[in-house]
């Protein structure tokens, strides 16, 4: 279970997280929504640890990881995978290379059994067809594929990903929800998102939490958003302009 | 009234500029003692160093030959034309030799490996840092100063002593062709001067400032790469001050060096 509690963070005098809390529940699909700037990345990179608050806790499985020395928050890291929002593949490795370096960093398998997982994961992301192929010549979508089967290569815990569909063709949207779906164990594995994508986070998700001004201002199930009555929710869901959420 | 306003203004630049300097020679020498602190510790990215002595020694190789043997023969004709004042010609060699061992080899090797090595090295990290390759690794709870920075030191902390030596011995190859077929002078009496006034340790005075600066550069070159700004502008910026804060630092050690060891 990942609880945040009140994290707050300043950069110079603008303050982006002003109190943040909230829970995300063990072997469930949570998703983090917000207009884009509204500070969802950032919440993410300080869960993940790439960050750490001014203020409030982040605890992942009993442990508060702000404040953690490196090697006791590596142990937790090792436990969690995160599909970055382009991939964040390595250019100097290819496919297989990419989904090997998990293995090849923390299991210490002979390079057999590594390259039957390094298989293993991407035929669950369809890619088995591209090992020797290189980042950059593989499309968007296949990158974030590519990424979603390094962060699974260590069979974690939790993983995080961060706007997985951005930038994706409506189909491609669709694969890449249909992957997050079909990799998603059920009470086995915990799945935290961040996206602005309304439909297809409505689709997978377990729980919505709606990040605004800095704060979280709604939580709950998808159908508990659509049928909010909270202006902010509607206008974020409607896409309209109009409203209370400021476009400036 | 204006005149003295440009001077205040002028003092005040070079000022703000040296401030500058000292706080970024701050940053790097924190960012070796970072380098130190992971160099020691497993794992060794032995395949990664080897990886990094291809591309900074192996492919600099015909780059430092080229620019050697050039040297060389532009050593010699200006050589000649002091020393021939004088009726030296016959230690052109011997000053070449000195000139190569001592100095040349070691500084335009820097130089040039800067400009090949450091620019490709901060261009790279920078492009990392941008696309979260480097917050990738964070996240795979691999550390990124051990496996990206720790092999490019080492490699051309290695490599440079070679390719110190390669120029200089390229150099003496043009130094000679020039001064035998193409200004006359004996062969037997440059190998010769050669021999008598060059020794160990003006040989080994070379390869240890080589050493250093092929560690300055890639110090450099991953300190700004790792904290270049965003997009491709930020790289852009990153690269351009890499090359030159690592040549400005190649110079001043090479000074601090030479007065050391005189």
């Amino acid at each position: 279970m990942i609880q945040v509690d009140d994290v707050r963070k300043k950069f110079g005098d603008q303050e982006v997280l002003k109190g943040v809390t909230f829970e995300v529940k063990k072997g469930s699909i949570s998703t983090l929504i917000g207009r884009s700037g509204a500070g969802k990345s950032l919440l993410l990179r300080h869960m993940i640890g790439l960050d750490e608050p001014d203020k409030g806790h982040i605890v992942i499985d009993g442990k508060d990881i702000v404040g953690m020395k490196t090697p006791e928050l590596n142990k937790i890291r090792r436990r969690f995978g995160v599909l970055f929002q382009d991939g964040a593949l390595f250019d100097s490795m290819s496919v297989s290379e990419n989904v090997a370096f998990p293995l090849r960093e923390h299991r210490g398998l002979p390079e057999n059994e590594i390259q039957d997982v390094v298989m293993q994961k991407l035929d669950v992301v369809g890619l088995r067809r591209h090992t020797q192929k290189y980042p950059s010549e593989i499309s968007g979508g296949m990158r974030k594929r590519v990424g979603l089967a390094r962060a699974l290569a260590l069979d974690p815990d939790i993983v995080f990903f961060d706007e997985p569909t951005s930038g994706l063709d409506p189909i491609t949207r669709g694969a890449i929800y249909r992957l997050i779906e079909n990799t998603h164990v059920d009470g086995k594995i915990t799945y935290f998102l961040v996206s602005h994508d309304i439909s297809g986070v409505m689709a997978i998700s377990d729980e919505i939490m709606m990040i605004h001004d800095g704060r979280i201002v709604a939580c709950g199930t998808p159908d508990s958003f659509r049928t909010s009555s909270d202006q902010v929710v509607q206008q974020f869901l409607m896409g309209s302009p109009d409203g209370p959420i400021s476009i400036d | 009234m204006r005149l003295v306003n440009f001077i205040k203004s002028s003092i005040v630049g070079i000022l703000d500029m040296a401030q500058e300097l000292l706080s970024e020679i701050g940053l790097v020498l924190m960012f070796l003692g970072e380098f130190l602190y992971w160099a020691i510790r497993p794992p060794f990215r032995i395949q990664e160093t080897f990886r990094q002595l291809d591309f900074v020694g192996t492919q600099s190789i015909l780059l430092i030959v080229m620019t050697g043997a050039f040297t060389g023969m532009v050593s010699v004709l200006q050589g000649y034309n002091a020393m021939s004042r004088y009726g030296a010609e016959s230690l052109v060699g011997a000053a070449t030799a000195l000139a190569l061992a001592r100095e040349l080899g070691p500084v335009l090797t820097g130089l040039m490996v800067v400009g090949r090595v450091g620019s490709a090295m901060t261009a790279e990290l920078g492009s990392m840092r941008n696309t979260q390759q480097i917050d990738a690794l964070l996240s795979m709870a691999v550390a990124p100063v051990q496996y990206l920075v720790c092999p490019r030191i080492i490699a051309a902390s290695i490599a440079m002593p070679f390719l110190s030596a390669i120029f200089a011995f390229s150099g003496m190859i043009g130094a000679y062709i020039m001064s035998v077929e193409y200004l006359h002078i004996d062969a037997g009496a440059f190998m010769s001067a050669v021999r008598d006034y060059v020794t160990s340790s003006d040989v080994t005075q070379g390869l240890i400032k080589a050493a250093a600066f092929g560690l300055i550069l890639s110090l450099v070159a991953c300190f700004k790469g790792f904290n270049a700004g965003g997009g491709a502008r930020g790289v852009g910026v990153a690269t351009t001050k890499s090359v030159v804060l690592s040549s400005v630092l190649i110079l001043f050690s090479d000074y601090l060096m030479t007065a050391i060891m005189f």
